[in-house]
């Protein structure tokens, strides 16, 4: 029987008196499903991390075996409760499992060989890290006496990842597996999500080793969130129920926590404006008559000049990025600033802030909705009309739209949008890559329910969509999954198309062919007087069509469309969602023109957008 | 920018200290010293961190470190209400004649000789950065061969322990 092996000094075991934080549950995750039979059973290292995964409630994993994982491989064979999804590239795994934690809100798992497995995770992992999706890494290590030789395929994944994740850990003992994946899955899915990695070496994967399944998770360092304080809650509901010139800012934040419910009551109760960034878009829906959609950037003009001239702000799990806030210095210059976040370091950390808020969403919810009624009571409802006369002809004047190509091709803008109008918002998610069509599908699709729609937001991860799609596919089967993706994109991480052919995971990919990276391109016509310097991607329409990628599809398994005019995209559209055994790819040529609008020039103030190419707003066509 | 010293009580385990340095430079903060050291506990060590920044970021570095799992703690030590020492070895050239002269400095400054020869002396000094400072200034004219420094470490003074309520977190066999 192997023994736990201690650090000198550190207790083998480690039971705490009372623990002074919340962090000790029995369970890692809400899915959690420990087998207890298995406790004190002989087994490998390898096969104890299979069965930990299988504990810790995991029931999908992407990954690609290679020779310091490969022990663990062989008992994932015979696993009856993990399905295993053989990726074509690592970063691709690392993508799927963020996909699949993004639309089922349960941690998303990812396996990688050492050294060169394990660096292709990096940009995937660092994504998680930005947009707060708990992820959970494994990695094999080199063995344990190998560690620090440079022997083949050794990477100090630990040291290189530390800055890009919530937490990671090495571990070269093989009773110490169960204990750290138990801990992973906590970390990565409790306070505010984030990816975790476990590397474990390739002897404690070889050695054998006595199950321990923990009873409960011992971190005394690690801070799941606090309780909103009450006192604060109050302020924030005076404020709210006295301000004239009231906005919810709603982040990712309000996703992640599954407040979707309590952020409508917060809308309706308040009457204030809500504006969804985009990471929050589908938190409230499209169609409700409050949400001005997003701002930023890329914003909708009501929805950037509300926050300009709001006299309040009620920041709801966002994060006040630089994408949303322009030139801090003049971001919402008349307004106190309420921010309510799980993490308190977002708290202050760009925009000083009135009334902080530390707690999960849904409990701030929970507290605040009650604590505004009981003022409306004391007080009255506010009087917001003249706010809302303000915004709706905002929202009249300067309505989301775009104007005809002039070069005869499709409208990019109309390609999505009738993705958006021809898709249930039920049944359909959308999974965009980054550029022009991710903002066009942020603007042009109305989302209903939050998880429909994923992206990568913070890193900007170019080539997200297609694995992330594969992702959100494997978790939710019954659900539509459209790729919206830019030529660009699509040939980072076209590859796991092969792997949708191959396990049947029908997906369908959005090519939004414009020719060209076309965010840059935009920029360059914007910025760099027209020099289109290494923008130029040869895809599309009276080009070589290098690659073609109809043909690109086919020989992937997948079933390859090209819609070259507005005429013909709502019959291709239905063609696609026709077919539902296999993987399909639209090849949508359109102008590569066509520009994103509205638009906050980088660095420059809110105040600043242009409605479209050199038109500017008129703030006060009313006074 | 003013000095700030940060007491940085963390789990001992692998890498922590990686960990922690990392952040501050991460975040483009200037580490001015650093000291680490088992306390009384040894499930728990302590990362004594000097940095020269605004009040601002410093409260965005602390609550960014309160992140990190291994960090059980993050007590700031103001100069007055604590005790702040740095360790100074210094080797100087001196013979028979010139050693008189570097005597009498290490005399004033209640330092201490720890090593003889021929030619040559080694003092060790133990102070605040001050101190250790205006002992350097005094010794300059003569042969100086070689300076190491440590980090300061610090404690806040009277009878209140920073690691009693993190020893009630972390688990005792």
């Amino acid at each position: 029987m192997a023994q736990v092996q201690a650090k000198p000094g550190v207790p083998a075991s480690r039971i705490a008196r009372e623990p002074a934080s919340v962090t000790s549950l029995a369970q890692p995750t809400p899915q959690s499903n420990p087998d207890p039979s298995l406790n004190g059973v002989e087994m490998t290292g390898a096969e104890a991390i299979i069965r930990s995964l299988e504990n810790a409630g995991a029931t999908d994993v992407f990954g690609l075996p290679g020779g310091a994982i490969l022990p663990t491989y062989d008992p994932l064979m015979d696993s009856t409760r993990l399905r295993h999804i053989l990726v074509r590239h690592e970063q691709g795994a690392g993508h799927a499992a963020q996909g699949y934690a993004h639309a089922t809100g349960k941690v998303g798992v990812c396996i990688a060989t050492s050294g060169p497995g394990a660096t292709n995770l990096v940009t995937p992992i660092a994504d998680a890290n930005m947009d707060s999706i708990p992820l959970v890494a494994i990695t094999g290590q080199v063995g344990a006496s190998m560690i620090g030789t440079d022997a083949f395929q050794e990477a100090d994944i630990v040291g290189i990842t530390a800055p890009i994740t919530k937490h990671n850990v090495l571990v070269t003992d093989a009773a110490d597996i169960p204990r750290a994946i138990a801990e992973a899955f906590y970390i990565a899915s409790h306070g505010r999500p984030g990816p975790v990695l476990v590397d474990i070496a390739k002897s404690a994967q070889q050695a054998t080793t006595t199950f321990q399944w923990p009873g409960r998770i011992e971190l005394p360092g690690f801070n799941s969130g606090a309780r909103p304080h009450h006192k604060t809650v109050q302020e924030a509901a005076r404020l709210l129920a006295t301000a004239r010139r009231p906005v919810l800012y709603v982040g990712g934040g309000v996703i992640r926590s599954g407040a979707s419910a309590g952020l409508r009551k917060l809308t309706d109760l308040s009457g204030a404006a809500v504006v969804t960034t985009l990471m929050a878009r589908g938190a409230l829906p499209d169609s409700h008559p409050q949400n001005l959609g997003m701002p930023g950037m890329h914003g909708t003009v009501p929805a950037v000049a509300a926050m300009q001239k709001a006299d309040l702000i009620v920041a709801l799990g966002a994060r006040f990025d630089d994408r949303v806030t322009g030139a801090l210095s003049s971001f919402a210059p008349h307004a106190t600033i309420v921010h309510a976040d799980i993490d308190p370091a977002e708290i202050g950390k760009n925009r000083a802030v009135d009334v902080p808020i530390v707690g999960d969403l849904k409990e701030v919810f929970e507290a605040l909705v009650p604590a505004l009624a009981e003022e409306h009571v004391k007080h009255g409802k506010p009087d917001l009309e003249a706010w809302w006369a303000q915004l709706d002809d905002w929202r009249t004047t300067y309505a989301l739209g775009y104007t005809p190509t002039k070069d005869g091709l499709s409208s990019p803008q109309h390609v999505i949008q009738r993705l958006g109008q021809l898709n249930d918002p039920e049944q359909t998610i959308y999974v965009a890559g980054v550029g022009q069509h991710q903002m066009w599908a942020s603007q042009f699709i109305k989302y209903e329910h939050p998880n429909t729609w994923i992206n990568s937001g913070g890193l900007g991860t170019m080539g997200f969509s297609v694995p992330a799609a594969m992702g959100a596919q494997v978790g939710m089967p019954d659900k539509q999954v459209w790729a919206i993706d830019g030529d660009g994109c699509f040939q980072m991480t076209n590859q796991e198309l092969v792997t949708c052919a191959i396990n049947e995971i029908p997906i369908k990919v959005a090519i939004v062919n414009n020719s060209s990276l076309g965010m840059v391109r935009q920029w360059q016509t914007l910025f760099y007087n027209e020099r289109y310097s290494n923008t130029d991607l040869h895809t599309g329409h009276g080009t070589r069509r290098v690659p073609d990628f109809v043909k690109l599809a086919d020989a992937m398994g997948c079933v390859g469309l090209r819609c070259e005019s507005d005429a013909d995209v709502d019959a291709t559209i239905k063609r696609a969602n026709e077919i539902d055994d296999q993987p399909v790819v639209v090849d949508f040529t359109v102008s590569r023109d066509a520009m994103v609008w509205p638009m906050v020039a980088a660095g420059k103030s809110n105040d600043e957008i242009q409605y479209a190419h050199g038109i500017a707003p008129q703030w006060d066509r009313e006074d | 920018m003013t000095k700030h010293t940060l007491s940085v009580l963390v789990e001992n385990k692998p890498g922590v200290l990686a960990r922690v340095a990392g952040l501050f430079s991460r975040r483009a903060f200037n580490i001015h010293s650093l000291a680490v050291g088992q306390t009384e506990h040894p499930e728990i060590s302590r990362i004594t961190v000097v940095v020269d920044v605004d009040e601002l970021p410093l409260e965005q570095v602390t609550k960014q470190l309160n992140k990190l799992v291994h960090v059980l703690k993050i007590v700031e030590l103001e100069d007055e209400r604590s005790v702040q020492r740095d360790l100074l070895l210094v080797k100087v050239r001196a013979d028979a004649r010139q050693r008189t002269d570097v005597l009498q400095i290490v005399d004033l400054f209640r330092a201490h000789v720890v090593d003889v020869a021929p030619d040559s002396l080694i003092i060790e000094a133990v102070g605040n950065p001050g101190k250790l400072e205006a002992l350097l200034a005094a010794l300059a004219p003569h042969d100086v061969r070689e300076i190491v420094q440590s980090g300061t470490v610090a404690i806040g003074r009277g009878a209140r322990s920073i690691t009693e309520r993190a020893l009630d977190r972390v688990a005792t066999a």
